[in-house]
């Protein structure tokens, strides 16, 4: 008797505890930075598009939400022709992110997402694509990388020595 | 004729004020109870959430009101106007302040026992006519516990009775100008409570609804508006005991400062906190604990309570 009497007052204290609801749209939660929210496609400091086109993430989407088709420039840097993300299937697991070797496509802090119409969730290239570079300030793929595009051969780029002559017979 | 205007007027006050506290009480509790839990409850639709009220009505109105195929039809609709009715029947006995109330019955106090009483038909033949087995287990609980709780419901409220020498309820109110009956009369007081929540079926004592058990008891066939007329009822009887024990132990109208009815309703507001801060706090007990606790330790101590009271009034000669 006398703890159901212990238990109703313990209860009742609990008025003045302070309350553990966040009251949400006023009142922002905390959101770690490495938050996986939306979906972006970066750009390179230089302006260009980092994406290109390898279907590493479409391969690694265990949903199936990425769709893109490769295309390939005058200058020989390939590029989405388009590229989409249907959010409403998409369960925001990050392996698109890992999978990417051009640090293109990355999943950002933003959750707020709701739609009223579901077809509002397919997102187009024009809508994924921001003019920054994401996560990875300084980082370009075509300059790194060993690829010769138009006005970049091969052993030109950055911390790359010149490719090695095979037939050469000098160490 | 001005008579009938000023009855009418009371008539329609009293219906529309405990209407509007039974219909409040959804917010109210949802609130209480979210408070109790370290949240916030409904505080959106309007000023702190209190149109949650309307949006639950407009809702429950516009629900697929269903009948099942299997149940009986002509008792299944009557069931839950039963419940209504007998709750809003009692609340014409209750003296709401010196000569204000729907009738001022000299046998008030019985009045109320036979109504509360006939609520249990309501509960039990929705259990019957739904012709499902969870509702009948409902029903059948609800049978078992108001036959055992309705006795000493009856009895705790004897003392009180002796004491103030009659049924009406507005004389067993001028007869706690001297002293409120809660302090001579504190085991009624504790049986009534008691009884009053087994006979509301709110928990811990909700058995014939329980939830986690029986899916929703004897409403579980229930949907729309008829479901919404068995919580209507289950809030019109929370005010109602609520609002008795206010009247029976608890000085109904008296109070220094402000205007009597005003008292009425701060005292009853308290008592429905309570009910609620039960339902947050306590756990259900088992169906025979339950019946256990009625025969084997309520019906003594309210028939302990009735000998020790007459005794004293006797030997005082009152």
């Amino acid at each position: 008797m006398l703890s159901l009497l212990k238990t109703m007052w313990t209860v009742f204290l609990h008025l003045f505890r302070r309350k553990i609801t966040v009251s949400y749209p006023e009142e922002k939660p905390y959101v770690p930075p490495r938050w996986r929210g939306r979906i972006i496609l970066s750009c390179d400091p230089d302006g260009g598009e980092r994406c290109v086109a390898c279907y590493l993430c479409a391969v690694a989407c265990p949903v199936d939400c990425i769709a893109l088709q490769a295309a390939e420039d005058e200058h020989g840097r390939r590029y989405p022709e388009f590229f989409r993300i249907n959010f409403s299937r998409c369960i925001f697991c990050g392996f698109c992110e890992e999978a990417c070797p051009a640090y293109a496509i990355q999943l950002t802090t933003d959750f707020e997402m709701g739609e009223y119409k579901r077809q509002n969730l397919v997102y187009e290239k024009e809508d994924l694509l921001i003019s920054g570079p994401g996560k990875y300030p300084g980082y370009n793929f075509y300059r790194t990388a060993g690829l010769s595009i138009e006005g970049k051969d091969k052993g030109e780029a950055e911390n790359e020595l010149p490719p090695v002559d095979v037939r050469g017979i000098m160490p | 004729m001005n008579d009938v205007t000023g009855h009418l007027i009371i008539i329609f006050g009293v219906l529309f004020a405990f209407m509007t506290i039974a219909g409040g009480l959804i917010w109210v509790e949802r609130r209480l109870l979210a408070m109790w839990q370290d949240r916030y409850g409904p505080n959106r639709v309007g000023p702190f959430g209190l149109f949650q009220v309307i949006a639950d009505m407009v809702k429950i109105f516009a629900k697929e009101d269903w009948i099942p195929p299997f149940a009986d039809k002509p008792v299944f609709v009557l069931a839950p106007v039963i419940i209504v009715l007998s709750a809003l029947m009692s609340f014409t006995v209750l003296p709401l302040a010196p000569g204000v109330g729907v009738v001022d019955l000299n046998i008030g106090l019985l009045f109320f026992l036979a109504m509360s009483s006939l609520g249990v038909y309501s509960i039990t033949l929705a259990g019957w006519a739904s012709g499902s087995k969870y509702s009948l287990l409902g029903g059948l609980r609800a049978a078992a516990q108001m036959l055992s709780y309705e006795v000493f419901m009856g009895l705790s409220l004897m003392g009180v009775v002796m004491m103030a020498g009659s049924f009406n309820l507005g004389d067993i109110v001028e007869a706690q100008k001297g002293m409120w009956f809660c302090i001579p009369q504190f085991l009624g007081l504790a049986v009534f409570i008691i009884s009053g929540v087994a006979e509301t079926h709110r928990l811990p004592f909700d058995l014939p609804e329980a939830e986690s058990e029986l899916v929703a008891g004897f409403h579980a066939e229930y949907s729309g508006i008829k479901f919404g007329m068995f919580f209507v009822g289950e809030y019109l009887g929370i005010t109602l005991i609520s609002a008795l024990i206010a009247t029976l132990f608890f000085g109904g109208w008296l109070g220094p400062v402000f205007p009597p009815i005003v008292w009425f309703f701060i005292k009853t507001a308290v008592f429905i906190c309570g009910f609620i801060l039960l339902r947050a706090s306590l756990p259900r007990p088992r169906y025979d604990q339950l019946m256990a606790l009625g025969w084997k330790v309520m019906l003594p101590l309210s028939l302990a309570n009735l000998m020790v009271t007459a005794a004293v009034l006797l030997a005082t000669g009152k």
